[in-house]
């Protein structure tokens, strides 16, 4: 089969088994666009800024599994779609980007639209490929899925100069069927002496504590975790990107950790003398302060990244490879061995962590008056029964929504947690929602954040993607706001939203369906008239109370035990 | 403790490999002392010597994430083998009056070779590792020097041991 550059990105893309293509055109990508529109089987999926392409792709990803596929053009199209490529890299999410580029020959010359893509992403990617000829475009192709899905997954860029995708300039194309790259291979099976020793540790431990993040949810080792967690009979902590990989009615369940996790959570993390770290990357926001971080605790540490490894904390046993092989393993070891930990040691463990958990952190006082963001959440929670996919923005809103949406499954929390990218909430429920047209798919965000990506209102009309919008309105932006509170004599520095627009009114333009809610009365109603309404989205703008914080917080260099409580905790 | 590092790394000879290592020093702040690449005897390669200096634990993480580069095929911390280190200098350096004879003397001790002369200065070429250099440009005195050029240093294992793809 003789084709052109852009028909072969095209087979190729079929080829991957690639669903959906969000992008943008422009002058480099025409050539491929006219490609396009010969066929019907790769979807294309037209934005109204590159950054939401990348996030709508990235949400694609985060709840499929499968990698999110982008298409831009070259200059400002390339530099538009790296905050999103960033925000993939830093959550290790996989995805291939196709980025146009000028013509070969002009490469260096200061063209129109000319940016060197591969340099300006080069430190955010797991890695680029600048197309050098035709004859290698497939196989380039074939390259960045394999690299993007395999081993920590991440964003890959493949920038093309126009020359090679000219129509009826064409070559036989022969898609390769298995990757050779001597410089790449991934760990897979852990080292059954670390394994050994791991298990050894594990099972010694008086006062175990098990650790769970993102890659558990990437690694899609979920059934792997929970019957190692309830095998063992520990109790368990998620990261803000592990949540949903262990459910959250689970009673081993402790929440949340890190700098806005739970009471217990973080208490069990300082006082454990086993830390089991499964997917998780000892993050600054987890962590706290590094010097009092698990001062008694052994670490056994499961990583498929050996970089990622004593990067931040040095642990005692480290295991590289594939998560679910390695509990596989690890769970074939426990149950072969016959032994458990002390179920003295245990029981008095658990009623120390119970003691820690009747301090009740989440605990908020509702207002006659004024909506709390944190029963919006909790509404919305009751109206999906639990089941919805649900995406955020970044900042107090994401927060909440961490808190009190208690996911049981995984994948259903999509946010951007590395990188901390407002503007990623709306996109990213679009590729949720495309990929799966029949499951409920809500964007829990603020007043600051929406605007970022506002535009994608648009594209969610042409696609009829209902989305909800669940909009915690404080005429702030709420975290920092909370920090100047905290950290700067409440002197609220430009954190004010001024001159907002009416969300209702702007909802509607884009000929959605918007609603206004300023009633702590009326939350539950109106969170159950907007999900009644299954093929329309619907823009909800709470408006919450403006002096709301997030707690339990553990502030700049402390510690997980000492963290600040929520001051209406005992009136609630 | 600070310790100075060796590390031979193989990398695929393409565009852009060289600046995905030297970007990764700089995005995390990781020190190079110096860095030589060049293709090696297979085509498709090149190698390349890194000098740094950090603790073992930075060290450690500096490896790894070498590693991590999907254009590195392999590489080596040569400190902790016994290996051999050269760079090669050329300086141009001051030759006036009975200056001219002590710095061929010099240049004879340390088994430099003298590849240019004019009535004022001397081009002298040396071979070794960073103290013998170092030591020379102390013996010949840094004020005579005009121009001096290192090539950054290279390094290979002792015995057997062979960084291969």
């Amino acid at each position: 089969m003789e084709l052109s550059g852009g028909e072969i990105l095209i087979e190729a893309l079929k080829e991957e088994g690639v669903e959906f293509i969000f992008g943008y055109p422009g002058g480099a990508v025409l050539h491929i666009y006219d490609a396009l529109y010969e066929q019907n089987s790769v979807k294309h999926i037209l934005v109204r800024h590159e950054q939401g392409a990348t996030h709508a792709a990235d949400g694609y990803a985060r709840a499929t599994g499968k990698p999110g596929v982008v298409l831009v053009t070259s200059g400002p199209g390339a530099t538009n779609a790296v905050t999103g490529i960033a925000t993939a890299f830093m959550d290790s999410i996989p995805m291939v980007v196709i980025s146009g580029q000028v013509q070969s020959r002009f490469i260096g010359s200061d063209a129109f639209q000319e940016v060197d893509c591969v340099g300006i992403t080069r430190p955010c990617v797991k890695h680029n490929f600048l197309v050098d000829s035709l004859e290698n475009f497939a196989e380039t192709i074939k390259k960045a899925f394999h690299v993007a899905t395999t081993g920590r997954p991440g964003p890959v860029v493949v920038d093309i100069p126009k020359d090679f995708t000219t129509p009826g300039v064409t070559i036989p194309f022969v898609y390769p069927k298995k990757v050779n790259m001597r410089s790449y291979s991934p760990a897979e099976q852990g080292h059954p002496g670390q394994i050994r020793k791991a298990v050894d540790l594990i099972l010694a431990a008086r006062r175990p504590m098990i650790y769970s993040g993102g890659g558990v949810v990437l690694g899609d080792a979920s059934a792997q975790l929970r019957e190692f967690t309830e095998l063992l009979g520990y109790p368990i902590t998620q990261t803000l990107m592990g949540l949903g990989a262990f459910p959250a009615s689970n009673e081993q369940n402790l929440g949340m950790l890190g700098m806005h996790g739970t009471y217990e959570a973080n208490m069990a993390m300082h006082d454990c003398d086993v830390l089991i770290a499964i997917g998780a990357r000892f993050d600054d926001r987890v962590t706290g302060e590094i010097e009092s971080f698990c001062p008694d605790a052994k670490i056994v540490h499961i990583d498929v990244d050996p970089a990622s490894i004593s990067k931040n904390v040095t642990v005692d046993v480290p295991i590289v490879g594939n998560v679910t092989l390695v509990l596989d393993a690890m769970i074939a070891l426990i149950k072969d061995t016959g032994r458990r930990a002390d179920p003295a040691d245990l029981a008095q463990w658990w009623a120390t962590i119970r003691q820690w958990a009747s301090t009740n952190c989440l605990a908020y006082e509702l207002d006659d008056k004024l909506i709390k963001p944190q029963s919006v959440v909790e509404s919305l929670w009751r109206v999906t029964k639990g089941d919805a996919y649900i995406t955020s923005d970044v900042g107090q809103h994401q927060m909440w929504a961490a808190q009190f949406y208690g996911f049981d499954k995984p994948r259903h929390w999509i946010n951007s947690g590395g990188l901390g990218t407002m503007g990623f909430g709306l996109p990213a429920a679009i590729g949720v929602q495309l990929a799966f047209p029949e499951e409920t798919v809500a964007c829990v965000t603020g007043e600051a954040s929406i605007q970022m990506c506002i535009q994608e209102l648009s594209t969610c009309m042409q696609y009829g993607t209902p989305i909800k919008i669940v909009n915690l309105n404080n005429r702030y932006m709420g975290m920092v706001r909370q920090w100047q509170e905290f950290n700067y004599d409440k002197r609220y520095s430009h954190s004010y939203m001024d001159a907002l627009p009416d969300f209702v009114k702007l909802a509607e333009s884009y000929g959605h369906v918007g609603m206004r809610i300023d009633n702590p009365a009326d939350v539950d109603k109106a969170m159950e008239e907007a999900f009644a309404m299954k093929d329309r989205l619907v823009f909800m703008d709470f408006q919450t109370d403006q002096k709301e914080n997030v707690y339990p917080m553990i502030e700049a260099g402390k510690g997980h035990h000492e963290m600040r409580l929520n001051p209406a905790r005992e009136l609630a | 403790m600070m310790r100075r590092h060796v590390i031979a790394v193989l990398l695929e000879n393409e565009s852009g490999a060289l600046s995905r290592v030297s970007g990764l020093f700089s995005a995390r702040g990781y020190n190079i002392e110096s860095l030589t690449v060049a293709a090696t005897h297979d085509p498709t390669l090149s190698r390349m010597t890194i000098v740094t200096i950090g603790t073992d634990r930075v060290v450690e993480q500096i490896t790894k994430q070498l590693n991590k580069l999907v254009d590195v095929v392999r590489l080596t911390d040569l400190t902790e083998v016994a290996f051999i280190e050269r760079e090669i200098m050329m300086v141009k350096a001051r030759a006036v009056d009975a200056g001219r004879e002590e710095l061929k003397r010099i240049t004879d001790i340390f088994r430099g070779r003298i590849l240019d002369v004019t009535d004022t200065s001397y081009v002298i070429e040396l071979t070794g590792d960073d103290h013998k250099l170092s030591a020379f440009l102390d013996a010949i005195g840094r004020d005579n020097v005009i121009e001096a050029v290192r090539s950054g240093a290279t390094g290979i294992a002792r015995g057997e041991k062979s960084l291969k793809p």
